[in-house]
């Protein structure tokens, strides 16, 4: 059977010119991409990227969930930092509605953004090596990314999809045994940075696939709408947790790594700084961590606990209340963007005072970058292109959502 | 103070502004749009952060072209330098179009692409204005309030246990 | 030779054992991995977990080499043709585990876009609950797609199988007939079998 667009292809080919279709389901793609690649020989001519394999509906859906209900499908926009998504959406609710959250509860917030950004990195890193050959640094960084999941599921249950955030602060304080657990990951995760980087940084092989390819300019990246990794690879040094701090991060040392060319291999040496930068920040919170409530004292935002619903009718009032009829939310919009793995994920929410909000939207940070995907190939090889895909950190879920 | 600029360069193209949790919106109309974001380019707002749309059918004029119409199009902007930001809103009615900014900003084209299929707003200029995540013969335009979440389409939902649109079929246009 | 001394279908029975013993443990996945529950699947396929333990660690991720199609993540009304496709161009004898409840039944996107399960559109063996499953209940799920096999007899799938085979060919004759896109085909016949009261296409 021919799909249409195989049929379609062969239309289009004449001479020289050979049609490689790229997807949707293949290897490289990470999920669902579809690249139709025009070639002669093995220099591209022509990219077109379709997207919208993945396309499911979450804005729409968002618009008839209440707002805490929207939390779990924020998981499952970028599945590989699960936790950032969590709290760039509860953070966007957080300032529409104006509370403060506990310092506990910030701090935890930003131990678990920093963890699953190491994780994102891993994943982005490791796969793209995979991608262009190296085997061996994705097996090496996996074993860490398997203890940061076992600390997502001491303290959220879920390795992946974790949900820990709550509007007001987080579902539940993080257990006993996972500050040591924290601690053994900081020294392993280190370690195994340094393997990685004795693996690939020097690598004349990992040089000659990643140096020069993809180069963007830093007016371009600006232009494109390049955010994150990517945009300080290329030069600028954008980043919303220096620039426009929240959580508290203005008062953690740490520094922002930035590229010059913002090629792969550029890509490849911020991220990997950006992971020990990480590790710093968590030793950070670790050391500054003091006990204390994780979720605000305010009975219209927050549920109260479990055996007070059971025993007092006040709080079981509270409780049906905030579940049936849904917190109390001023009407306006607001837009709030929090620094994800892949740059700058935001929230726009419009609120029409209602139980749900009347619109939600999400700024996905790959979204801007995956469109600069044919000026980063073309004229290229092919074998490039998977390379420069990589680097990107394409996430379906997000991009398509 | 990006909008008192804007005031005095422009005298008279913003029409409403408010500053709701600190975030600065200006409200102009689509003829000005394109002087706009010239000055703001000028300015420094070269990073285009995100263009989104806004759907409102019980506003009162939805349907007319005079004022608000119904879909309000949302962009917001970013000063790398500054760190300032900036949401602007252009309201248009059904079926208008609006001046596509992608001879400015690269990074317009897939969002305006976007807003197309989710609300069926066209843009002026814009070199290949297709559906972006839906396919191509989707009926309507989803984030539209009144296409139904499930499609209304049988292709989605026939077989399923519950009930969806009270029972009736939603029309595929 | 006096054939009566042999029972009756001794030997077919055996040979049903050694060839389904030899194809539950020589499983080639082909992870069909569109969203989270690809992430999963590295996991459950790299060191800690080790899909390998149950023969099945031969990733092949063209369709022709494998003989598992393992489906990660939600599949959308534009994704389903492809999944057809790459379904029938699978090596016979072939099973679906769908993992995770996207697969299994849309979950929680109950939108315009999903699929509200991928049993609508091509035949599953095993389901494996969870958003996403963790890696021992997709092992778990490979397991009891071993036992399915284990008690099947060789011409069984076939049947199975050609089921699919028959669909395929009606909708491509739609296509060819009406001048749909394979999409718009999927959809004809879905709206069909719906009237018809069916809740699947092959």
């Amino acid at each position: 059977m021919t799909m249409d667009s195989i049929a379609l292809s062969r239309q289009m080919l004449d001479g020289d010119k050979m049609i490689v279709n790229m997807g949707p389901s293949h290897p490289t793609t990470h999920g669902t991409l579809r690249i139709v690649l025009e070639l002669e020989g093995e220099t591209i001519t022509k990219a077109t990227p379709e997207m919208g394999y993945l396309h499911r509906g979450v804005e729409k859906l968002g618009e008839s969930l209440s707002y805490q209900q929207f939390i779990p499908l924020t998981d499952r926009l970028n599945y590989c930092s699960a936790i950032m998504n969590n709290v760039g959406y509860t953070t966007a609710v957080e300032k529409l509605m104006d509370i403060q959250i506990p310092k506990r509860a910030a701090h935890i917030r930003v131990l678990m953004s920093e963890l699953s950004r190491v994780a994102d990195h891993i994943v982005c890193v490791g796969v793209n090596a995979v991608d262009i050959g190296a085997f061996t640094a994705f097996l090496y960084l996996f074993k860490q990314r398997e203890t940061a999941y076992d600390l997502f599921e001491m303290a959220s249950g879920q390795r992946l999809h974790t949900s820990f955030t709550r509007i007001g602060g987080l579902f539940r304080d993080i257990p006993e045994g996972f500050v040591p657990l924290a601690e053994r990951f900081l020294v392993e995760c280190s370690e195994a940075i340094d393997e990685l980087e004795r693996l690939l940084t020097k690598n004349p092989i990992w040089h000659d696939r990643t140096k020069g390819i993809g180069v963007i300019s830093a007016e371009d990246a600006v232009n494109w709408g390049y955010t994150g990794p990517s945009l300080r690879a290329a030069g600028v040094p954008q980043d919303l947790r220096k620039a426009q701090p929240y959580l508290g991060y203005e008062t953690y040392d740490f520094d922002i790594p930035v590229g010059t060319t913002g090629d792969v291999f550029d890509r490849y040496l911020v991220r990997v700084e950006e992971m020990r930068q990480s590790l710093r920040i968590i030793r950070q919170v670790l050391d500054r961590l003091e006990p204390g409530p994780v979720m605000v004292d305010d009975p219209k935002v927050a549920l109260p606990p479990k055996e007070k619903v059971y025993t007092r009718m006040e709080s079981l009032i509270h409780h049906f209340k905030l579940i049936m009829h849904g917190m109390e939310m001023p009407v306006g919009e607001v837009y709030s963007a929090t620094e994800a793995a892949n740059g700058e994920l935001g929230f726009y929410i419009v609120s029409d005072g209602g139980k749900n909000p009347y619109r939600i939207r999400v700024r996905p940070p790959c979204l801007p970058i995956f469109s600069s995907f044919e000026s980063q190939v073309k004229g290229g090889l092919i074998a490039d292109a998977v390379a420069v895909l990589g680097a990107m950190n394409i996430i379906a879920g997000e991009l398509d959502r | 103070m990006i909008i008192e600029h804007i005031d005095a360069q422009l005298p008279g193209t913003v029409t409403d502004r408010h500053a709701f949790r600190g975030d600065q919106t200006i409200v102009i109309a689509k003829e000005n749009l394109l002087a706009v974001v010239e000055l703001l380019y000028r300015e420094g707002f070269q990073l285009l952060v995100d263009i989104t749309a806004v759907d409102w059918p019980e506003r009162p004029n939805a349907q007319g072209a005079e004022g608000a119409g119904r879909f309000d199009v949302v962009y917001h902007w970013l000063n790398l330098a500054s760190q300032e930001r900036l949401r602007v809103k252009v309201p248009v009615a059904e079926g208008e179009s609006v001046p596509s900014l992608t001879g400015t900003f690269k990074t317009a084209d897939w969002f305006e692409r976007e807003v197309f299929d989710m609300f069926g707003i066209r843009f002026d200029g814009h070199p290949d204005l297709r559906r972006l995540l839906t396919w191509p013969d989707f009926p309507g335009h989803a984030l539209r309030k009144d296409f139904p979440l499930d499609g209304g389409d049988v292709f989605c939902m026939e077989g399923c246990t519950a009930p969806y649109n009270n029972g009736e079929r939603g029309e595929r246009s | 030779m006096d054939t009566q001394a042999l029972p009756d279908n001794v030997l077919t029975t055996q040979l049903k054992k050694v060839v389904n013993w030899a194809r539950r443990n020589s499983l080639w996945p082909m992870p069909f991995a569109t969203a989270c529950c690809g992430i999963e699947l590295m996991a459950t396929a790299s060191s800690r977990y080790d899909l390998a333990r149950f023969g099945a660690e031969a990733m092949r991720f063209s369709p022709r080499q494998s003989d598992m199609m393992l489906i990660l993540g939600t599949i959308t009304n534009k994704m389903a043709p492809v999944l057809r496709t790459i379904y029938a161009q699978m090596a016979e004898p072939k099973w679906v585990i769908s993992v995770g409840v996207c697969a299994s039944s849309g979950g929680m996107y109950r939108t315009y876009a999903t699929l509200q399960g991928v049993d609508r559109v091509i035949p599953v063996d095993v389901y494996v609950p969870g958003c996403p499953p963790r890696p021992e209940s997709m092992i778990y799920g490979v397991m009891k797609l071993q036992e399915k096999i284990e008690r099947e007899s060789l011409s069984m799938r076939k049947d199975h199988i050609a089921r699919f085979y028959e669909s395929l060919a009606r909708q491509e004759a739609l296509q060819a007939e009406k001048g749909l896109t394979s999409q718009q085909a999927i959809r004809e016949m879905l709206m069909d079998a719906g009237e018809r009261g069916v809740g699947t296409i092959f």
